[in-house]
């Protein structure tokens, strides 16, 4: 007797389903019955088998839908990029293993790098970690440093994968969410804020860190010294850890700068700042990441690295390792691709934005990152008629995908169970796309009112 | 071992039971605890941190940690330059999470062959960072706490301290060694399970045996009676098995490597692992992949897509490109499945004519780009030192590797703490090398040897 396995999504509670071992342990079948198997999963990923992507992006595969959804980019990675590729793949020695906790090029030229960021000593080998994107150092810092009876604290929306991740590792999520301060509709991620007060509140003795996101994905909040300050104080009051996803960390357009948490007074010792290839040079299939922090924290990271995939590839490390020498002798130069791509990204930002704008819409401009969401219950587009159970945001994207071959992203599926009424109305575009993938995202929004009309 | 986090101490409110004897707290008492999880206790050392770096620092003929010397080959370099700089630059973006599409229908194709089933590409395969991330996904997605998992040792050394990680219990099983016919030389073949020792281990807490055939270290290549063996162990007692298959092309003598997931009633029990890096001779792209039953694999695409989620595009590309030649030439002699298992025997037999010359005895693997050796006779160099922590093989080859230049690791590495003084006279050997590498390596062990025997 089997218990299917399934998750209900009702009023935003789910139940769980009953453990089947014990029962079929008690069940004794002969040898000449059906072949006993007794295996399901684990406890620890109970539950977290359904993600958002699966359905999005095997959605948005379909060549004739404009793929706004998923954060990837559809530009090129810059040539010299490829190139650096093409010559580590040359070199014999750089298809067999490196050193584990990240080639040794690589975790130089990140040091260089974000010495010079950061105003402070990194060592290479003992306050770095390389890992299978930021994805990879995500994981390896929540199963280093948390663990059963902890709390983590997670600003919502926020980036799918960590509230799955911290329930992996046996804690329990505490949902803040960022609140838009100004009444009606707001025109910037910087309208987005977190309540002090409240957030205050969800610190207790168990939390064990909090997970910061700035630039913020999806709003595109860039939080600014005041807020982080008001994190850090509580994370230094509750001697809390702060994993701070940086990874759209130099895409910050202006009027706004890049704060690194963990350059606050008394934040170092106590926070893993997490880095990505993907983002910074739009190689996202190169799935390669860091964690930067003190010897003390990064030291579990590497246990874990050791302990779950040992090594990242290699020829995309030495190729990373020297673009970032190239990037590096240029910090003070606006070619920098550091600097160049976030002006691209500007551009895009305003045209999307623009595109938004007339077709009657009022989207958040963000301050950073390369997403911008949009409130659509101005549409009006009715759904009432298809699945009851399913958040607005979910059903609208499944339409405009086949009415309207234009993909976005839910942005429900960043959000807790109790939020998700809150943010159902909106959705979220990604906008570092070619020129083409715009205009055709132009045309479709311009002719939006003339086809539901 | 407590750690703090900054000067200011932690408060509990939580009662803990733990494994590793932590006493419950009442929410009055403040105490400092450690700041890392404790699914890391016991498993931070790591054997490869430190010979790697000895023989970064040392060697001047490293033939320890398993990687090739000699490159990938053409085909497959040239592959991956076609991926990087063709006009399609969204190989350089995010593929398919479970697996780039063109690499798991190749994938699926070949195994489906190799295994006389239908293989699904997008259900019964997934691409992972490397075979070893595909067992990291295996003991996650069905190992918990206090589930048991059997290891035949000696055992690649991530087995335990993943199962460690997952919460299991690693219950061990050792390979024991038969003496060979007078005057022949040891094969791995000698070293065999006894079927009932193997038999006792299975219990009703038993989760899981990992099976690495071909063995590292040993290069032992498990024949089908043995495997039936296993098979009818796991049917019997309604085990997983963790198949580890990733030399599967690398046998020797005419051998047959038999996949234990084509037996009976092993298909849905069985999750089968394989890597491009040694498939491909390519260890550094981290490619390696999961062949298995949905009713299983669903589970390690959960773990999958919580941890790592995807693996790099044009690695991927790349191998799709290098199976798909290896389907055409599938049996015929240019196929690079053929090719390397010849070249590597021919280094295997010279790496054993050079230990045996000298009176280091090989043990001649079946399979696999490993060989193990008895120093025994070299024991006079370093002497023993009686209450040493360290088991004997390990302090030699770190004497070895200093004064001799020569890389090697010790077979106690692949040992658990219990059984590691067991086998401690035998040091292993890789010889996926270049030609120049084992004839330096022949040095070497020539000169040792005029040394020793002149007064």
């Amino acid at each position: 007797m089997l218990f299917a396995s399934r998750s209900f999504c009702c009023l935003g509670i789910r139940t769980y389903q009953l453990r089947t071992d014990l029962l079929s342990r008690s069940i004794k079948l002969s040898a000449s019955a059906t072949m006993t198997f007794r295996h399901k999963n684990t406890r620890r990923i109970e539950g977290l088998d359904s993600n958002v992507w699966v359905e999005f992006t095997k959605v948005a595969a379909d060549p004739s839908i404009v793929n706004l959804g998923q954060g990837l980019p559809d530009i090129s990675p810059p040539d010299y990029v490829k190139e650096e590729l093409a010559k580590a793949a040359a070199v014999d020695r750089l298809n067999q293993y490196t050193r584990g906790f990240g080639h040794p090029s690589l975790v130089k030229a990140l040091s260089q790098v974000y010495e010079r960021v950061c105003g402070r000593k990194i060592d290479p080998f003992t306050d770095i970690l390389v890992t299978v994107g930021a994805y990879g150092s995500l994981f390896s810092t929540i199963q280093a440093l948390i663990e059963e009876g902890d709390e983590v604290i997670i600003i919502e929306p926020f980036y799918d994968c960590y509230e799955p991740m911290v329930k992996m590792a046996g804690a329990k999520p505490v949902f803040i969410p960022l609140r838009y301060k100004n009444d009606g509709n707001s025109a910037s991620s910087a309208d987005w804020v977190l309540d002090p007060a409240e957030l205050a509140n969800k610190f207790n003795s168990k939390t064990k860190a909090i997970i910061l996101n700035t630039p913020h994905n999806p709003i595109g909040k860039v939080f600014n010294r005041e807020e982080l300050q008001v994190i850090a104080d509580l994370c230094i009051k509750h001697d809390t850890l702060c994993i701070s996803d940086e990874v759209y960390e130099w895409l910050v357009y202006k009027g706004n700068k890049h704060i690194k948490i963990a350059t606050l007074p008394g934040m170092w010792e106590r926070t893993v700042t997490i880095g990505s290839a993907g983002k910074t040079y739009s190689v996202t299939g190169w799935k390669l990441g860091w964690s930067i922090g003190p010897q003390n924290l990064i030291k579990h990271l590497q246990v874990v690295h050791q302990n779950t995939l040992y090594t990242c590839p290699t020829p995309l490390q030495e190729a990373l390792a020297q673009a970032f020498g190239i990037d590096y002798k240029r910090m003070d130069d606006p070619d920098c691709y550091f600097y160049s791509l976030s002006r691209e990204l500007e551009s895009k930002r305003d045209r999307m934005a623009q595109l938004l704008q007339e077709a009657g819409l009022k989207p958040v401009i963000p301050d950073g990152g390369y997403f911008m969401i949009v409130d659509v219950s101005t549409l009006n587009v009715d759904l009432s008629d298809v699945d009851e159970k399913q958040p607005y945001d979910y059903k609208f994207v499944r339409w405009m995908i086949t009415s309207k071959k234009l993909s976005a992203i839910p942005l429900s599926a960043f959000c807790g169970p109790e939020t998700k009424r809150q943010f159902e109305k909106y959705i979220r575009f990604c906008f570092i796309k070619k020129d083409s993938t715009l205009d055709a995202a132009e045309v479709i929004l311009k002719n939006w009112n003339k086809q539901t009309a | 071992m407590l750690r703090r986090v900054g000067p200011s101490l932690r408060h509990f409110l939580l009662e803990r039971k733990s494994s590793a004897g932590y006493s419950s707290y009442s929410s009055e008492e403040k105490m400092s605890r450690p700041v890392q999880a404790r699914r890391l206790e016991g498993i931070d050392k790591n054997i490869w941190v430190e010979f790697v770096k000895l023989a970064a620092t040392y060697s001047t003929v490293n033939l320890g940690q398993g990687f090739p010397d000699f490159p990938p080959p053409d085909f497959l370099k040239k592959a991956f330059v076609r991926a990087l700089s063709g006009e399609n630059h969204m190989l350089h973006q995010y593929t398919r999470g479970f697996g780039h599409p063109p690499l798991v229908k190749i994938l699926a194709q070949f195994f489906g062959k190799l295994l006389g089933r239908d293989v699904d590409p997008m259900t019964n395969v997934m691409v992972t960072v490397g075979a070893y991330q595909a067992l990291f996904c295996c003991f996650q997605a069905f190992v918990d706490e206090g589930d048991e998992v059997i290891i035949i040792e000696p055992f690649f050394d991530c087995y335990e301290p993943m199962v460690k990680m997952a919460g299991g219990m690693p219950v061990f099983v050792q390979l024991r060694p038969k003496a060979p016919k007078d005057g022949q030389l040891m094969s791995s073949a000698d070293w065999q399970l006894d079927p009932a020792e193997l038999a006792s281990k299975f219990s009703e807490r038993t989760k899981a045996i990992v099976l690495n055939s071909p063995n590292n270290p040993l290069g032992k290549v498990f024949s089908r009676e043995e495997l039936e063996f296993i098979a009818d162990l796991c049917v019997k007692h309604d085990v997983l098995c963790i198949s580890d298959e990733v030399y599967e092309w690398l046998v020797y003598d005419g051998k047959e490597h038999i996949r234990i997931a084509s037996l009976q009633g092993m298909w849905d029990r069985t999750v089968t692992i394989g890597s491009a890096g040694k498939s491909f001779s390519a260890t550094g792209w981290k490619v390696g992949w999961t062949v298995g039953s949905n009713r299983l694999l669903q589970h390690l695409r959960t773990v999958h897509q919580n941890s790592a989620y995807h693996c790099a595009t044009v690695a991927q590309e790349a191998v799709a490109q290098g199976f798909q030649r290896e389907l055409e030439l599938y049996g015929k002699p240019e196929s690079y499945f053929i090719q390397l298992p010849k070249e590597l025997q021919q280094k295997r037999d010279w790496l054993v004519q050079s230990l045996d010359a000298v009176g280091m005895k090989p043990i001649i693997p079946e399979g696999t780009y490993f060989l193990v050796a008895d120093i025994s006779e070299f024991k006079s160099d370093v002497p023993d030192v009686p209450d040493s922590d360290e088991p004997y093989d390990s302090r030699f080859a770190k004497w070895m590797v200093k004064n001799k230049g020569l890389a090697a690791i010790p077979l106690s590495a692949f040992y658990c703490g219990a059984h590691k003084n067991n086998y401690n006279h035998f040091i292993r050997f890789c010889f996926a090398k270049e030609e120049a590498t084992l004839k330096a390596a022949n040095d070497i062990l020539q000169k040792w040897k005029r040394e020793k025997t002149s007064p």
